[in-house]
């Protein structure tokens, strides 16, 4: 009897085994960008696939120290972050493995990847102007560096320093200009601010539609988040491509991007993962819903994303970027911008 | 007030031995922040001393001298009011006004802030009738803003301590001062007052402590806090060094403010007495003004908040409250029952303890295990994170030649997640078990003796039956606690563990306060069960309230 038991037990825990391995193996993100954009798409992926996905958010700088400190007993397989300085950044700290895929080299245009095969831009997003259309005039806007001068003096909004996007910016004047002049352009923008520096861009589109101030610099995927809900926004708020005339280097491009994690348990499901996001028609979803542009130049953009029209960007150097955010976080500092 | 240690010589030790593991807790992850503290960061110091230090110092230091004075102002008064006298609403505001306590001070800032900020519904009124704004202050860059939700959040801690000291001594000496000839505004200042300073300085002593731990609220407000250095340090400037020596530092003062605490602790002296009789029945104007008093901090505290969350999340919850939703819910009241079981189990045995060996040494170990509460979450965070970590690596390595390929065997499990969240709140649990493991006498134990029950039986019979609402108390306070708890969670938790406090935190920082306010809405009204049941015990037991 006893015997009998045990035996139904052992087939039953067998077969369970069994049955588990005969799964595909899960894989674990890290991710910064946040759940509510991520995850429908990787729902979308568990279905296609079945390959369970296990997603932790947090902010990009956390991640990169929760991997260092986590080191061989990390549980992630894929990073994802949504600026390219950590990217960088956690590259050059070898938290990210060289991957050989030659689907993701095809599908990622060499300027949004990493020359060491360790990371993949996977959307494109701008910093740019945006201003009050009942108070603003478009020719009284130009570049960046412009909205330091004096004459911008309580108009404008800037989000807080703490938040990587502010960081790539000023990294990417650093790498223009040079440190003591991107620190004058910081001054005079502080100088400059009508309020408080916002904590989000949503809040300070929002502030300057109300009229606390009259231009303010934005992700672009905010305004089309706010123009999916209220079509009518941009009467009140207009965008404007900075820094498009001659020798002004273009607006500022970021990414969001990821990489497989040094010492992923599941190498295999990772690159699959990246190589399934970067492709054509995956990518026109994953930016379909977040207003950014596809980094897959196959995909199409939509169609809000279109209305803004062409223009000039600066040219992606992620080790400019990267390599100077350190830089600018301790300049940010000295000028006293929150 | 500990039992005579009958134990022989020899034994001496035992007390100390028994309580080092339980120590430990809190020893390790200090240990740890420290040893990481002493390599030392030259580039780095120099431009926090210069440019970082000078500020956030100042800042902290304001809002802690700015948050002192205005909780003092609204706690001490509002007790007097409930505990020594008599107008319309007493009975309600007495409990009414502990309810804040279940609302973390994270909500109140959001709320705050998505209330009053530019673009919100008060300022875009007074626009709409005025014409323009400008003369309301911008509570984005506002330190009053901050104070105030502050205060909201906190000033429940300083009303119960010093409404405790009222219904306890209040009108023994009320009446002995007006016997000798003060008026009542003289005897409230020069006798009342001093007589439940011990338990005023108490109450500040755990606010203050609060503020200093505080990260989510001065998130909202995007304040520079030593705090937020510390984050800055750690996740910006990818320095663990430097972040480490920030939080060694942080701890060295909260650890005088909790020393200061104790002192304030040693100094109360009970006095049971019927705080029914002789309530000073309030006449006249004074009766309205004391009514209107409750009820602004009241509206301002709880109510107005927890309408706005209900307006919000009523806006929302068509398309948020999915299955997802649920899994977050069941994740934070599992964690909470989990954590408070572990604490309160702990707070036990510590208690039982520190009763059967009353030699300073185990005195000591006991102190120093409840420690946890003096770090602020970040700090904890870090203390424990890295050494398990480190402890993980060193178990893989072991493991690896028997072919485990088991990835995070402590980490993987929420072990690392529940040791932070204990250390943290064991110190809550501890006191609450403490002061019921106190009022049994020594007669009692010994009378036990004399009938021929061990220890054990003792435990079994005599102190686990009287202990049962002190445990209880103790058990709703951890539980609470870990529900509103954020720091800890944020960092330390492993994929599939997100609570409603963390999903808080997500949304504020995409400054979406519509969709915030649901799963606060769900902390607050969980937390308010255990709250009023608190509020309840304290009713009872007068003089251990706190």
């Amino acid at each position: 009897m006893k015997l009998w038991k045990t035996a139904l037990c052992v087939s039953l825990v067998g077969a369970a085994s069994l049955a588990q391995a005969a799964q595909p193996q899960a894989v674990t993100v890290y991710s910064s960008r946040i759940e509510a954009l991520l995850k429908p798409t990787l729902d979308e992926y568990t279905k296609q696939t079945g390959v369970k996905i296990n997603l932790l958010t947090d902010r990009g700088g956390s991640l990169s120290e929760r991997l260092a400190a986590e080191g061989a007993s990390s549980p992630a397989d894929v990073l994802i972050t949504v600026d390219v300085g950590n990217l960088w950044n956690a590259a050059e700290r070898g938290l990210l493995q060289k991957v050989d895929s030659p689907t993701l080299n095809a599908n990622v245009p060499a300027n949004f990847r990493d020359e060491g095969n360790r990371w993949w831009g996977l959307s494109q997003r701008e910093r740019t102007i945006f201003y009050s259309a009942d108070r603003i005039k478009p020719e009284q806007l130009s570049t960046y560096e412009d909205l330091a001068d004096p004459k911008w003096k309580g108009k404008l909004c800037l989000r807080t320093s703490k938040q990587a996007y502010t960081q790539s910016l000023v990294a990417m004047l650093i790498a223009k200009h040079g440190v003591e002049k991107a620190e004058a352009i910081t001054k005079g923008w502080v100088s400059n601010l009508a309020g408080d520096v916002f904590t989000n861009d949503a809040s300070l589109l929002k502030a300057i539609a109300a009229g606390q101030c009259d231009v303010g610099i934005s992700n672009t995927y905010y305004y089309g988040r706010i123009l999916a809900k209220e079509p009518e926004f941009n009467k009140t708020v207009k965008l404007f491509w900075a820094n498009q005339g001659a020798n002004q280097g273009g607006a500022h491009v970021n990414l969001s991007g990821a990489g497989v994690v040094k010492h992923a348990k599941n190498p295999e499901g990772a690159r699959k993962l990246l190589e399934w996001l970067s492709s054509e028609k995956v990518q026109t979803a994953y930016t379909h819903g977040t207003y950014e542009s596809p980094i897959n130049k196959k995909a199409e953009q939509d169609p809000i994303v279109k209305a803004w029209g062409k223009f000039i960007p600066s040219p992606l150097n992620a080790g400019d970027i990267g390599s100077h955010q350190a830089e600018a976080i301790k300049l940010l500092d000295r000028v006293g911008y929150r | 007030m500990s039992a005579v240690d009958h134990t022989a010589p020899a034994h001496r030790w035992r007390g100390f031995a028994f309580a080092l593991p339980i120590a430990l807790l809190t020893v390790v992850p200090l240990l740890a922040v420290v040893g990481m503290a002493l390599t030392p960061q030259p580039e780095i110091w120099q431009h926090l001393w210069n440019h970082v230090l000078p500020r956030v110092l100042g800042n902290t230091l304001l809002l802690m001298l700015i948050v002192s004075v205005v909780v003092l102002a609204v706690g001490v008064p509002l007790a007097w009011l409930t505990a020594m006298c008599d107008f319309p609403g007493r009975k309600f505001f007495a409990w009414a006004l502990v309810l804040p306590l279940a609302i973390p001070a994270y909500v109140l800032a959001f709320v705050q802030m998505g209330l009053f900020e530019y673009a919100g519904p008060v300022q875009s009124f007074v626009r709409d009738v005025f014409g323009n704004s400008r003369w309301v202050p911008d509570i984005r860059g506002s330190l009053w803003g901050l104070v105030m939700v502050l205060v909201m959040a906190f000033y429940p801690y300083v009303y119960l301590m010093a409404r405790s000291a009222f219904l306890t001594q209040g009108h023994r000496s009320m009446e002995a001062a007006q016997a000798l000839g003060y008026s009542p505004t003289a005897a409230f200042f020069k006798v009342a007052l001093p007589l439940a300073r011990p338990w005023i300085g108490a109450g500040l002593a755990l606010v203050l402590m609060e503020v200093l731990a505080d990260f989510g609220a001065i998130a909202v407000f995007n304040f520079d806090t030593f705090t937020t250095a510390l984050y800055k340090s750690w996740f910006d400037l990818h320095n663990i060094g430097a972040a480490a020596q920030l939080a060694a530092m942080l701890v060295l003062v909260v650890m005088l403010l909790l020393a200061a605490e104790q002192r304030s602790r040693s100094a109360q002296r009970f006095h049971v007495s019927n705080p029914q009789q002789h309530r000073v029945v309030l006449k006249g104007g004074s009766r309205w003004l004391a009514s209107a008093l409750c009820l602004l901090v009241f509206a301002a505290a709880f109510a107005v908040p927890m309408v706005q969350m209900v307006a919000w999340s009523l806006s929302v919850w068509r398309e948020d409250l999915n299955s997802d939703y649920w899994g977050y819910a069941w994740n934070t009241l599992s964690l909470a029952l989990m954590t408070a079981g572990i604490a309160t189990v702990l707070a036990l045995m510590l208690s039982w303890i520190r009763r059967r060996h009353g030699d300073g040494l185990t005195s000591w170990t006991v102190r120093l295990a409840v420690l946890g509460y003096a770090m602020p979450g970040v700090v904890l965070a870090v203390g424990v994170f890295v050494p398990i970590a480190w402890l993980d690596a060193w178990l893989m390595a072991l493991l690896e030649p028997w072919g485990v390929q088991t990835l995070g065997i402590i980490k993987g499990s929420l072990a690392g997640m529940l040791l932070a969240l204990a250390a943290r709140f064991l110190a809550v649990a501890y006191n609450a078990t403490d002061a019921a493991m106190q009022r049994i006498t020594r007669s009692q134990e010994e009378a036990c003796a004399s009938l021929g029950l061990g220890p054990w039986q003792t435990l079994r019979r005599l102190h686990l039956p009287l202990l049962r609402t002190g445990l209880l108390s103790a058990f709703l306070m951890v539980v609470v606690d870990v529900m509103k708890e954020m720091p800890i969670t944020l960092m330390m938790r492993q994929f599939g563990w997100d609570t409603l406090a963390v999903r808080v935190f997500q949304l504020t920082s995409e400054s979406m306060w519509q969709e915030a306010a649901l799963p606060a809405l769900a902390i607050v009204l969980v937390g308010l069960l255990p709250v009023i049941l608190l509020v309840l015990q304290t009713e009872k037991t007068p003089s251990s309230a706190g």
